[in-house]
Order: structure tokens, then sequence, then C-alpha cells
């Protein structure tokens, strides 16, 4: 049993939207693989419950009429995965989520839990970061959207305000046209670990392939909240690839990004695997974007 | 106080009804009112597999899985694999046949794993089998021969040789 004070289950957007506004002190679950562990371990205890889980309107992936890619809030991990339409525009972000936790985590995981927890080390984030990703939030008055860096506000805190919950993360059609990016997760383990840092890249390359018209980088783990490095992209942007771009590239991240010591690893150490996951993720990401590195 | 609410859900193919404790997890609610306790209690946080079940098919850790969330869900435990007369399955008979099994606790996890796996029809290379079956801890057995077990059955529902 969980030490839970009472649960409340939304049965439509709508009514989760009226249980927030009555049970302002009420927790959000999504899929539960946070908050019910938590829960477990006492830093949520005797909490009551808004359960949006059982609402399937908030599932799947879809483009809407602007060629937008809507992920549904609670689309989960293994399903965006495995989703055609993920794989064709954004498949770095498959294949991001698909390093979540363990198989059954990524069954119950969902992407809105993901950013909604605010959290800087969550593997969507970094991604979403990186392609500019909207947040689609309802509330009593309508529907409002959020670029993903504004969503973040500080560590555990995003802008949820209180009439409102998630209800899909669009990936703009611009942000992904023609463009290839690749994410590497650093940890200690494979399975059931959370990053030590998570860096993503992406590029957009000329028709000829020889010049990077836009390239865009994201971590998590590199401060409080995922965050864009924008020194690294003014760095690639408009260049040539090739090898001494990826190194110039890589070494620019450092004056941005703003790790922090903590149990998992050292500030330098997280530093250090940060250029290097910026130098490799660009190199890959020009690869799969069917450039050269000279 | 408590709160109470009745779900109705198909387990191991027979549609049910239960009163369930809206603060049950869903490994409550099968080992209590269902008796079904192949489902362990593990670290009951959703990283060791040992509770793991199927719900539509799908290998969930039901820990961290509430119990009222089974409303309108099929779900299958360890007991499903049974044949009409007891006969083990072929999964299960693979776990024998390596000596995939020591003290047991994870092995209904690992199976429902193994079936959620084996029911896509896909031949996995090696290191994707490894990835599909790491959501689950063994503190006895080192892995090799549950991987063997699970390697050895895909192989053969496909009709193929195996080559360890």
């Amino acid at each position: 049993m969980y030490d839970m004070k009472a649960l409340y289950e939304a049965e439509s957007v709508v009514h989760a939207i009226a249980l927030r506004l009555e049970h302002p002190e009420a927790q959000i679950i999504a899929g539960g693989s946070d908050v019910l562990v938590q829960m477990r371990e006492g830093r949520r205890a005797g909490k009551e419950l808004i359960s949006i889980y059982m609402l399937d309107e908030l599932r799947g992936v879809t483009l809407d009429e602007d060629e937008n890619v809507r992920i549904g809030s609670l689309t989960s991990f293994s399903h965006i995965t495995r989703d055609p339409l993920i794989q064709r525009c954004v498949n770095v972000l498959g294949e991001a989520v698909d390093q979540v936790g363990s198989p059954q985590i990524r069954n119950i995981g969902t992407i809105g839990g993901n950013t909604c927890n605010g959290v800087t080390s969550a593997d969507s984030a970094s991604t979403l970061h990186a392609y500019e990703a909207i947040v689609e939030l309802t509330g009593k008055d309508g529907v409002r959207r959020v670029p993903i860096k504004d969503f973040y506000i500080k560590a555990g805190q995003v802008d949820l305000r209180p009439d409102e919950i998630q209800t899909a993360i669009l990936i703009p059609k611009a942000s992904y046209e023609n463009t290839f990016g690749h994410y590497i997760k650093y940890g200690m383990r494979n399975a059931m670990e959370i990053a030590t840092l998570g860096c993503s890249v992406n590029v957009r390359l000329s028709a000829d392939k020889r010049t990077i018209e836009r390239c865009r980088i994201a971590y998590g783990v590199a401060g409080p909240v995922p965050m864009r490095v924008p020194s690294a992209e003014a760095a690639a942007n408009g260049e040539r690839p090739s090898l001494a771009l990826a190194e110039r590239f890589a070494e620019a991240v450092l004056a941005d990004i703003k790790p922090r010591d903590s149990w998992r690893a050292a500030k330098a150490f997280r530093e250090h695997i940060a250029v290097e996951l910026a130098r490799r993720c660009l190199i890959e990401s020009v690869r799969k974007a069917g450039g050269v590195m000279e | 106080m408590s709160q109470y609410k009745l779900i109705r859900c198909n387990i191991n193919g027979r549609d049910v009804e239960k009163m369930v404790d809206v603060r049950a997890s869903l490994t409550d609610m099968l080992r209590n009112d269902c008796h079904l306790t192949s489902v362990k209690k593990g670290c009951e946080v959703g990283e060791c597999g040992a509770c793991t079940v199927l719900i539509d098919g799908e290998a969930f850790n039901s820990c961290i899985y509430l119990a009222v969330w089974a409303e309108g869900k099929r779900i299958r435990t360890l007991e499903s694999l049974l044949g009409p007369n007891g006969e083990l399955s072929d999964i299960q008979q693979a776990f024998m046949d390596e000596a995939a099994v020591q003290c047991g606790f994870c092995t209904p996890g690992f199976l429902m794993t193994a079936v959620e796996i084996l029911a896509t029809g896909k031949v996995y290379s090696d290191d994707e089998l490894r990835k599909l079956l790491s959501g689950h801890l063994c503190r006895c057995t080192g892995y090799e021969n549950i991987f063997r077990a699970v390697k050895k059955t895909m192989y053969r529902r496909a009709g193929r040789e195996i080559d360890f």
C-alpha cells in the first residue's frame, strides 16, 4: 500500500483541470515511475494524487495541421521509440528516451512526466531543448504554448500553473526538417541509471552537404536545468564540417555550461566529458545528415 | 479514511471484478486479492523487475503501477504460462534446461519479460537481447544462463539453429 491521502482520477482533460483547482495541494501523477517511488521513500508520503494516467486522449504521436510533430504528454518512452513518425522526423528523440531506466520503466514512463519533473538529467530534455520543442499546457482558459527553455524555471520547477496540465509536446516542422541529431548519455552503467551528463546535438547541412547551416546543442546535468549552448552553436554555424571544427565546437561548450560537483561526478569530470560528448555528437550528427568530416 | 474502487479487468484470461483500496499497487492486488504469488515483492520501487507482469502485452513493474489503473486491462502473470494440463511452456522449459533458475525469486519476472520479447517474433542480436533483459536483477545466476534460455527459445521459435 502506498502512503497516499487520497486519489482523484481524472476522466478527461477538463475534469483534470477541475480536480487541479479543487485540490490545489494534490500532486499530478502520470506514469508514476517517479511520483510513486518518491511516495514510497517518504518524500511525497501522505499526499493527495490526481491521476491522469487513464486519459488515453493524451497518448500518441501525430502531425498537426502545420506538420509539427505532436507527442501526447502521456505517450510512453517505448511508444515514442517505436513510432514511425518519430523515427522519420526526430529519430534522435526515440533513441534518447530508449536510454531511460529499463524496458519496464520505458513502458510506463511518459514524456510529459519526464519534463514536468523539471529534472536536469531527464533523458528526453536535452534533445527537446536542442529541437526547440514547444510545450502545450491546457488550463481553464484554454491552451498555452511555451518554448521548452521557458518551461523550465529552476531545478524541480516548471511553468505549470495551478489550473493546468501538460497535454502535448510539439517539435516544430522548421526544427526537424532536414535535421539529423545524435544523443549520448554518459552513465556508470547502461540500465537503471541517471545520466551523469547527457548531450544532444543536431545539424542541418546545406544541399551540397558542405556547410553546416544550423547546429544546435543542449545538455542535461550541465546546469540546474537542461540548457542550450549558444557559444558552441555560434562556432559551428555556417562552417564546413571538419574534425578541426568538431574540436573548436567542443571546446566552446565550456564558455556556457555550469556543471557542479555531486556525488555522481565531479565538476571537472563533467566538463571533461561534456567536451568529448559534444565532439562525438557533432561528428555523428554530420554523418547521419549525409555529410563528411574533412 | 479508506477509499475503495471497483475494478473490472481480465487476469490470465478470466474477467474479474475486484474491490481495491486505491492505495494498493497492482502487486498488492495480484498477490493479496488474486493469490497470484508468482508476482514477487522485491525492491518495490521499479528497479529489480521481480514483480513484472504483462499489461495489454507490455511488461510493467506492477509494484509501481496503481491497482486502479488495471481497469479494462488484460493482465498476464506467470500462472498463465502453463498449458491446460499443467505443461510448462517452451520458455519455462528452456529456463530449466539451461539452469537459469537458482533461488527463483527473479524468475517469474524474467519469464514475463521473455514472453513480451518472444511475442514480437523478432530475432534480436545478443546486445539487443541483453538490453531487453536489463530491467531485472538476479543475484544468483550471473545472468548468462537466463540469457541463453531466452536466446534459445527465440531461435527455436524462429526455426533457426542456435550459435552460442
